[in-house]
């Protein structure tokens, strides 16, 4: 180890002290929901699940008083999420609590939402090891949980989500109306206050300018499409979020069922436009795609925009089975370390923007080192096409 | 800033494209956004959401709906008026309060007024049966490490029993 390497470490590992989150334990990949490969996980990076509840009894966090929060918070600390099994041993973070880098690692990581970002008191997070399931108290309901899982596994979040939900409550009195269902903040949750989303990728619909036109089919029929961080973000790498917008008239399994058959179709379309460019652009798409693994493995400054949009190309390679790219799970697992508040955890402490993209270069340019000699080195660019089965 | 399309009207929605790397912004008021095929970004924010009520409450009725503003939750004092500007609820019991006016937004939201999915209680209960189920069925090992026969027979006994009152409750609900 170099002095200069060293001297990293021990400023990394003073640092650490400071945080109270177990940063050296989420840095690791392996064990995490996203370091499998999920069903359909070339083009659908994620499933999430999400379930608003709220408390009988108690107004809702956006009007509560400070210490009626606060003792919601104590109360479900103490008294309620310890007894969740899938909670057994994981430590309830207090989002005021958290430097503002901590909080930026949760959002990368989709543990904790925009709102929480900010200033607010009584507000916590709690997650399992394996950040597959979660739950954010006092956001603006009281309980959001949440279950994540890698590619396509609508029914699993919904089993996993639904099982915290059950066992929770068996200990509280919910917020319930037989005509409106689970009471929510906002009324646009209300009824099953079950959001269900995907994250699916969709270079090939962006590339053939036909993206637009799905998704106004698709807001039309009750669904909506959002960027990478959900609400109000912008559309990065092509990644696109479809989730449901009706929560109330319909069981919870109908939504699913809606949502499964509109991902399907959108895939398809995607596999339609992406037809079309291997047909009339080969030669382009292919060059596209190898030009940004060029950069990828040797740019010494890379922004965050830059590397997700260059990912999003080395993606659409993988999925169309170009020889010598790297597994889909191995890109999203670098999308996410590559971001700001991942490479400044790993640094130890905050980083200037410069400094930001110089770390987020030579990360993925390290990683995709390791994967390519995993991977045998094969030779890329040699225009040979892997059978799909093969993968 | 006025609309880049009509150069009439405020632009209120500012689009930002990325397409091969380069970068376009548009300005554009709502009526060309909407025509433009912008609508589905305008209709997910719950703002727009809120807007639109706005635009009810000043441009529709305005005296009525001066009055339903004044319409509180009579449990955390919340006003119609707060809901319409915020978009969000200050307890439960303003589905009670507010009943009416919400059941407009739900059925306009989400197409319809009453919830049919799952609910509180029943699931409560199965999983709790589920865990009593999963002691039984640990303390009957237990039971029958220790040699305790009689014991064992008797949780048996309390297992058999729970297995049918499940099995006639699923053929009452078919």
């Amino acid at each position: 180890m170099s002095a200069r390497a060293g001297d990293e470490a021990a400023s990394r590992r003073h640092k650490e002290t400071e945080m109270k989150l177990p940063v050296a334990e989420m840095l690791q990949a392996s064990g995490k929901w996203f370091a499998q490969e999920g069903p359909l996980g070339d083009a659908i990076l994620s499933t999430r699940v999400r379930l608003a509840r709220n408390l009988s009894g108690h107004r809702f966090p956006t009007r509560a008083l400070p210490e009626e929060q606060e003792r919601l918070l104590t109360r479900a600390e103490q008294q309620l999420l310890p007894r969740i099994e899938e909670f057994s041993g994981a430590r309830l973070h207090r989002v005021d609590g958290l430097s503002l880098l901590e909080r930026h690692l949760l959002l990368e990581r989709h543990l904790i939402s925009h709102d929480l970002i900010g200033e607010g008191s009584g507000r916590a997070v709690l997650f399992a090891p394996d950040e597959a399931i979660s739950v954010m108290v006092n956001e603006e309901d009281h309980f959001r949980l949440q279950a994540l899982r890698a590619g396509f596994q609508l029914d699993a979040c919904h089993a996993a989500a639904s099982h915290v939900d059950d066992q929770l409550e068996s200990y509280v009195e919910y917020a319930f109306s037989d005509n409106f269902g689970y009471l929510t903040a906002c009324p646009t949750n209300v009824g099953t206050a079950m959001r269900a989303s995907v994250l699916v990728h969709l270079p090939g619909l962006v590339l053939t300018k036909r993206v637009k036109k799905v998704i106004s089919g698709i807001s039309q029929v009750g669904f909506t499409v959002r960027g990478f961080y959900g609400e109000g973000t912008d559309v990065l790498g092509n990644f696109f979020q479809i989730s449901n917008q009706v929560t109330l008239g319909e069981k919870e399994s109908q939504i699913l069922l809606n949502l499964e058959r509109i991902v399907h179709q959108v895939l398809e379309y995607e596999e339609r436009a992406r037809d079309v460019l291997v047909k009339d652009a080969a030669a382009q798409v292919e060059d596209k795609v190898m030009r940004a693994l060029g950069v990828l493995r040797h740019a010494q400054l890379l922004t965050s925009e830059e590397m997700i949009g260059l990912m999003s190309a080395v993606r659409l390679g993988t999925s169309l089975g170009l020889a010598g790219l790297p597994p889909a799970h191995t890109l999203s697992e670098i999308l996410l370390f590559g971001q700001s508040a991942h490479l400044q955890a790993q640094a130890g402490g905050e980083l200037g923007s410069a400094q930001r993209n110089a770390r987020r270069a030579e990360f993925v340019r390290e990683r995709l080192l390791e994967t390519s000699s995993a991977t045998g080195n094969q030779a890329p660019g040699q225009g040979a096409r892997r059978d799909r089965n093969d993968e | 800033m006025k609309c880049q399309v009509c150069g009439v009207a405020d632009a209120s929605v500012h689009v930002k494209e990325v397409q091969n790397e380069q970068v376009t912004e548009l300005h554009l008021c709502q009526k060309c956004a909407r025509e433009k095929g912008y609508h589905s970004m305008l209709d997910q924010s719950k703002q727009a959401l809120a807007s639109q009520f706005v635009w009810m409450a000043e441009n529709l009725f305005p005296e009525a709906d001066a009055e339903m503003g004044q319409i509180q939750c009579a449990e955390c004092g919340l006003k119609y008026s707060d809901l319409v500007q915020t978009g969000r609820l200050g307890c439960p019991l303003c589905y009670v309060h507010l009943e009416p006016q919400l059941k407009q937004i739900v059925r306009r939201v989400h197409g319809a007024v009453r919830h049919i999915g799952k609910a509180p209680g029943r699931e409560g209960e199965v999983f709790e049966h589920r865990r009593h189920i999963q002691k039984l069925h640990e303390e009957l090992a237990r039971a029958i490490e220790r040699e305790e026969y009689e014991r064992a027979a008797a949780i048996r006994d309390e297992l058999r029993s729970l297995d049918r009152h499940a099995g006639e409750e699923e053929s009452e609900e078919a």
